[in-house]
């Protein structure tokens, strides 16, 4: 049961819960804008044209680039003069982002591809504004957090599910993270790498990180990069047997001096900040686990006692039940932490949890709290705390089958050299998609925790494509399908050349799932299509077992639904899954991640380009494209934009991504004397 | 005697065996995979959860990893958790004390309850004190815990808020505060399942007691001029303990099993859910080792039972 819920409760909710949460509890202040920017804003009238983005991005990437790098600039237009000024006003700090963003925004960019605009421009990936208010370390009592999940290991190379993450971040630290924004932040280093101070290489084949002087390991040894790239070797060795063996194989890490390391590619890599990056990407110390790299791995002392550089020391830890920790006084952010002790409590069911959180108050905050809306509401009302909405990338959706799940060839189903009967025909996909009523699952099921959504990719905003749009029509479906030839027998189920048109849909045990089943069902009856629900324990669908016909890879089915957590604000590893090369067969035990073996050759080159492509305005544009021709083509139809619930006790200020773990910004943590 | 326990003890050996291997064979067919958690991230490559399974000796035929497992565990290996990667015996020990001290406590509060009300409700039959404890002992039954354990939340954590509902396996005050506070987050899980013992255990002391008291060497008792007191305590209750001791022994391997559904409700770090986690997430050296030992303290306590028998009533012999 627990196992493979899709620990995110993602999604794009509806725009007002999200500022909610991004106003009340990450920015309670809105600066305001200096007067300056609107008197640019007068004189210089940009034309919308000018920005057309998918068709110029590149180009003025260029430009951009060219503008800001180039010491002598001469013959700049206009354009490019204005622009300038404003990124230069924005890197001295006259001008705050916000404005650069919103003054972008009255020309027709998304505020994304202003961003974008900046990153480019040469001003860091900024770190979003800090809302921290305390001004002395410590002072907050405990902070008692329920993870109905406990934890059951405390080393991130070994954590095999978020739940593991989250407990290992207590107390070691990444390079940097994620904030609520997608905006990275830094913990152990000293400067976000950018082309401008030479932490990345133009042809995106390294880059190379600084690190804080003076941080110091809980038990006093200082932290350099030596730590840093045994952590390299010690999850590369496949002996050692880490999950993090994917991120690190592939790349080499060096030390420049003690306080700084390069990371080499491959092959140009546009999203570098993967290694050492947020909770997967926490640092352990070299010391302590120099000997007990490979074969020997299990048995280090400190892999149940973690001796890291994060804002709380280890105090306590017992597998699935508690961890504890209490304030380091040496901590390396000033004033940080705000709370004296740390308690994480695992165990129990995301209902329970809600209450002890929002109805009794017996505890801070509570993970992933994934409960229907209504029970949510009912708890909130006069109660002691409230659920607070991360926004991220997760998409609930549902699989079309290309291949025919019911032909066996060579042993094996679902095999590549067949086509699908009926949902080869495009207009039986099309139909389909239009017969999801994500609406009514949003409003039934999810509630705040979900936004409807015509994507797949939701995420981050300068990837999510504009261009496409979905509809729930049954006389549409039923008037696509009666052109197409598929004529109601006499059972009132359509039929072709003989073929019925009969679907089996399935999905994971999970309360909302098998309410989006009956609703799909429903709206598909209506439409002439008889649909057969199926539904496998988590355990066993989202497992990896090849001798095991019910699980999602092998795809024994018509359709499928589930979701892929997104993990990091960076679409690469998402959409990399649905490449041709990765169809899952029996050849490579159903370890290929493209399940729907969905094959579209101009698919495949958007992503191999988008992959190779270190302009980031014109890799976000592949991005996009990949996206849409994943819904031209109807291999996925999204259902829902989830996002992460969490409760909240009414004076807690908490910092919670949709890009990361729920600890990863655990030292911003507040609480606030009134609520 | 020795002779019979020294026998007893053999004969237990290959049941122990046969169990040992009906568990193993069970678990490794049933579906899952101690690494499906890796299947969804997608940061994880499906060749890590691949070689990770090799690693761990997920892939080999199951009578090799039996074998495996049985040697190791006759040298007193218990294995480690894949899912922790923490040897098993501390695991266990770790939850131990918790789930001694709340499925204990209940077990004594049950049999507290249950044979005075029982022998008393015995002795009078159909009066207005047997009907009432008849009455409740029905309704105990028939509530299951997880209900029970609910209303008890709803009513006295959070409507009355008296009592945490959310287990602390260990409390940060000290002395008299502590063991206060220790019995304080007690209270509701013992309750729910010492009074659902309780109701049982009383309707069995019940009928025993009632067996007994008719019999004539009770009425012979009572014609020597024996007090009603000493005739109950002294006489009737020893014979009629037998069954009741039957019973109290069987449940005896549940206070070091846990209780998995109490733990559940009220997150008692104890073996029961360590067990049901470990279930789902296929953490099979972990879920082998409970049920093992647990298998173990069946037979063991079954030994204790029939030598009690003996002392109970010495007409019992040991052959």
């Amino acid at each position: 049961m627990q196992s493979a819920i899709p620990r995110r409760f993602d999604a794009s909710g509806p725009p007002d819960c999200q500022s909610d949460v991004r106003r009340s509890v990450f920015l309670p202040k809105q600066k305001s804008q200096p007067p300056s920017i609107l008197l640019i804003v007068d004189s210089q009238p940009l034309t919308f044209e000018a920005f057309n983005v998918p068709l110029t991005g590149e180009q003025l990437g260029r430009r951009l680039r060219r503008a800001s790098n180039t010491k002598n600039r001469t013959g700049t237009t206009m354009l490019d003069t204005e622009l300038r000024t404003m990124i230069d006003e924005v890197k001295d700090g006259r001008m705050d982002r916000r404005g650069f963003v919103q003054r972008m925004l009255a020309f027709g960019l998304t505020a994304p591809m202003a961003t974008q605009i900046l990153a480019i421009g040469g001003v860091a990936m900024a770190e979003g504004p800090s809302v921290y208010k305390p001004t002395k370390r410590g002072g907050g009592g405990a902070l008692k957090l329920l993870w109905w999940q406990g934890p059951t290991l405390l080393n991130p190379h070994f954590a095999t599910g978020t739940k593991d993450q989250d407990g290992s971040r207590l107390f070691y630290e990444p390079l940097a993270c994620w904030d609520a924004d997608g905006n990275m932040k830094l913990v152990l280093a000293a400067e976000i790498p950018s082309l401008e101070n030479g932490g990345l290489s133009a042809d995106g084949m390294s880059v190379t990180w600084k690190l804080k002087p003076g941080v110091k390991w809980h038990d006093g040894k200082p932290f350099t990069a030596d730590d840093v790239v045994f952590n390299w070797e010690y999850a590369r060795d496949p002996a050692t047997a880490t999950v993090t063996i994917g991120v690190h194989r592939d790349i080499t890490v060096e030390k420049v001096d003690d306080l700084t390391v390069r990371i080499t590619f491959k092959k140009p890599t546009p999203f570098w900040a993967d290694a050492f990056v947020g909770a997967p990407g926490s640092i352990i110390p070299k010391h302590l686990f120099a000997e007990y790299k490979g074969a020997k791995s299990r048995e280090a002392p400190n892999n149940l006692s973690p001796v890291g550089t994060g804002p709380y020391k280890f105090v306590e830890f017992k597998p699935g039940d508690v961890i504890r920790g209490e304030l380091n006084p040496d901590y390396h952010m000033p004033n940080r932490p705000h709370f004296d002790t740390i308690e994480m409590k695992g165990g129990g069911d995301a209902v329970s949890a809600a209450r002890a959180v929002i109805q009794t108050g017996e505890y801070d905050f509570g993970w992933n709290i994934q409960v229907e809306d209504d029970v949510l509401l009912r708890l909130e009302k006069g109660g002691k705390g409230k659920t607070v909405y991360a926004v991220g990338g997760d998409t609930e959706f549902i699989a079309l089958n290309f291949t025919d799940p019911n032909t066996e060839v060579d042993g094996e189903r679902s095999s590549m050299k067949t086509k699908h009967p009926l949902l080869s025909d495009p207009a039986v996909r099309k139909a389909l998609s239009m017969l999801v009523d994500r609406e009514a699952v949003k409003k039934v099921i999810y509630g705040r925790a979900g936004r409807v959504t015509p994507n797949f990719l939701n995420g981050p905003e300068k990837f999510v494509s504009k261009n496409t749009s979905w509809e729930f029509s049954i006389e549409k479906a039923s008037k696509l399908l009666d052109e197409a030839g598929w004529k109601p027998g006499a059972d009132g189920i359509r039929e072709k050349d003989g073929k019925k048109l009969k679907l089996l849909y399935q999905t994971a045990i999970n309360g909302p799932r098998q309410k989006t089943q009956a609703i799909v069902k429903q709206a598909c009856q209506k439409a002439g299509i008889d649909v057969e629900l199926k539904s496998v324990v988590a355990s066993v669908f989202f497992s990896s077992d090849v001798a095991n016909p019910d699980t999602y890879a092998k795809f024994y089915a018509d359709l499928e639904m589930f979701q892929i957590p997104m993990s990091q604000p960076d679409p690469a590893q998402h959409m990399r899954r649905y490449h041709s090369r990765n169809v899952a067969t029996k050849e490579n035990k159903w370890q290929g991640v493209n399940f729907p073996r969905w094959v579209n050759k101009v698919y495949d080159a958007a992503i191999d380009a988008a992959e190779a492509e270190t302009d980031l305005v014109k890799r976000a544009a592949l991005y996009i494209k990949a996206n849409d021709i994943m819904m031209q083509d109807i291999v996925f139809i999204p259902v829902m934009h989830r996002l992460k619930v969490e409760a909240c006790a009414n004076t807690l200020r908490p910092v919670v991504s949709g890009w990361a773990n729920e600890t990863d910004n655990l030292f911003d943590w507040y609480r606030e004397a009134t609520g | 005697m020795s002779q019979y326990v020294l026998r007893r003890l053999l004969i237990a050996v290959p049941s122990l065996l046969g169990i040992s291997l009906v568990l193993y064979i069970v678990l490794a067919l049933a579906p899952g995979d101690p690494f499906s958690e890796l299947a969804t991230n997608p940061n994880v490559p499906p060749e890590v959860a691949a070689a990770l399974r090799a690693k761990f000796g997920l892939d080999d035929p199951i009578y090799l990893r039996y074998l495996h497992w049985l040697a190791a565990m006759v040298q007193g290996d218990w294995g480690f958790s894949f899912v922790s990667r923490m040897n098993v015996d501390t695991l266990i020990l770790q939850r131990l004390p918790t789930t001694l001290y709340v499925i204990g406590s209940a077990q004594i509060l049950a049999l507290l309850i249950a044979i005075p009300v029982g022998v008393y409700a015995a002795t009078r039959p159909y009066s207005i004190f047997d009907q009432i404890a008849n009455t409740f002992a029905f309704i105990g039954f028939s509530l299951p815990t997880f209900f029970t354990g609910l209303l008890f939340i709803l009513v006295f954590s959070i409507t009355l808020d008296w009592l945490p509902f959310v287990y602390s396996s260990d409390i940060k005050a000290t002395g008299i505060r502590w063991l206060f506070e220790q019995i304080r987050q007690a209270i509701m899980p013992v309750m729910v399942l010492g009074l659902f013992q309780a109701a049982s255990m009383t309707r069995f002391v019940r009928s025993a007691m009632l067996d007994v008291i008719r019999l004539d060497y009770v009425t012979t008792a009572r014609a020597k001029g024996l007090g009603q007191p000493r005739v109950i305590v002294k006489h009737a209750m020893r014979n009629a303990m037998i069954p009741v001791v039957t019973l109290v022994a069987l449940q005896m391997p549940a206070v070091f099993g846990g209780a998995i559904v109490t733990e559940q409700i009220f997150r008692i770090p104890g073996i029961g859910s360590l067990l049901i986690s470990s279930i789902l997430s296929n953490d099979t050296p972990v879920v082998m080792a409970v049920t093992f030992v647990f298998a173990c303290l069946v037979v063991l306590f079954n030994l204790i039972a029939d030598i009690l028998y003996g002392w109970l009533d010495p007409r019992i012999s040991f052959r």
